[in-house]
């Protein structure tokens, strides 16, 4: 399930809007992951996972860094995100189902600090972005 | 059941008196059929559902949001025996409906989304955390009869 033009341009306006808070929201949303999806927690047993954790705030730069690379590599996500996808299925050993938990929270958090941008339509494409993400991430799953 | 402490009882329903549910449902189930169309295989009689704004403007989405939304609401009073509580609606989305109970988890994100959209200052990470347990476990409740 491809993003069309439009899908991929309402995507890329978005994150242009966002500009450098993009490690703003997506702290936030490791931090209601964590919150609302308990299980999540069991990767991370040696981190400080209260609110405004430092670990949380370096964790949520990174996956911040890696969803702009996607956004910037819409054409090949896999080839872009194939590094993380062996990190996460050989090293993190981590089950994909909890890409998906992280991605329900990012589109609640940016439904909150976006309501005007945050349209049926927008939800979709950034819901369908994320989704080619975690299939990306997956791609290397044994 | 659903297990949830005295301040996530209170975050719950201190939001709830603000929400209106008519709104919240018709935006819910809209975003719903948008989002994830073959939902759209349980509405062939609602009319117009061929684009976002024909879904989102449809009389029979919102009407439809709106009750879905107030048996929500119904289920909120009765938090200790949510199984007993949609029985007859597990019942009859099996039964008559045919509807997938994993229909019911993509709803259960959609009123949680719809929420934040809403309300964003009061959906704290704590109030969804809340919130998620409780449309878990009317999604598990309406699953319940399935056989």
């Amino acid at each position: 399930m491809a993003l069309s033009p439009a899908e991929q341009e309402m995507v890329r306006a978005l994150w242009k809007k966002m500009g450098t808070n993009v490690c703003i929201y997506v702290t936030e949303a490791l931090e209601r992951t964590f919150l609302a999806f308990p299980s999540t927690k069991t990767y991370f047993p040696h981190w400080d996972l209260s609110t405004g954790s430092a670990q949380i705030k370096t964790h949520g730069q990174k996956v911040a860094d890696a969803l702009t690379l996607a956004v910037n590599q819409l054409y090949d996500l896999t080839g872009a995100l194939s590094a993380l996808s062996d990190l996460h299925a050989h090293k993190f050993c981590v089950n994909p189902i909890n890409f998906q938990l992280l991605g329900h929270c990012l589109l609640v958090t940016l439904a909150r600090h976006y309501p005007g941008d945050f349209s049926p339509a927008m939800q979709m494409s950034l819901d369908k972005f994320l989704n080619l993400v975690t299939s990306a991430l997956a791609s290397k799953y044994p | 059941m659903v297990h949830l402490t005295a301040a996530e009882k209170s975050a719950i329903l201190d939001l709830w008196g603000k929400v209106n549910v008519g709104e919240i449902g018709a935006e819910a189930l809209g975003r719903l059929l948008v989002v994830y169309p073959w939902t759209q295989r349980f509405f062939e009689k609602f009319g117009d559902l061929s684009s976002a704004s024909a879904i989102m403007s449809n009389a029979h989405v919102k009407s439809h949001g709106a009750k879905v939304l107030a048996s929500f609401s119904e289920g909120l009073k009765h938090l200790e025996d949510l199984k007993g509580t949609f029985a007859k609606l597990s019942e009859l989305h099996c039964d008559k409906l045919h509807v997938d109970p994993e229909n019911f988890r993509l709803l259960g994100n959609m009123i949680v989304i719809a929420l934040a959209h809403h309300h964003p200052s009061e959906f704290t990470p704590c109030t969804q955390a809340a919130f998620q347990k409780v449309t878990a476990g009317v999604a598990n409740a309406l699953a319940h009869k399935y056989h």
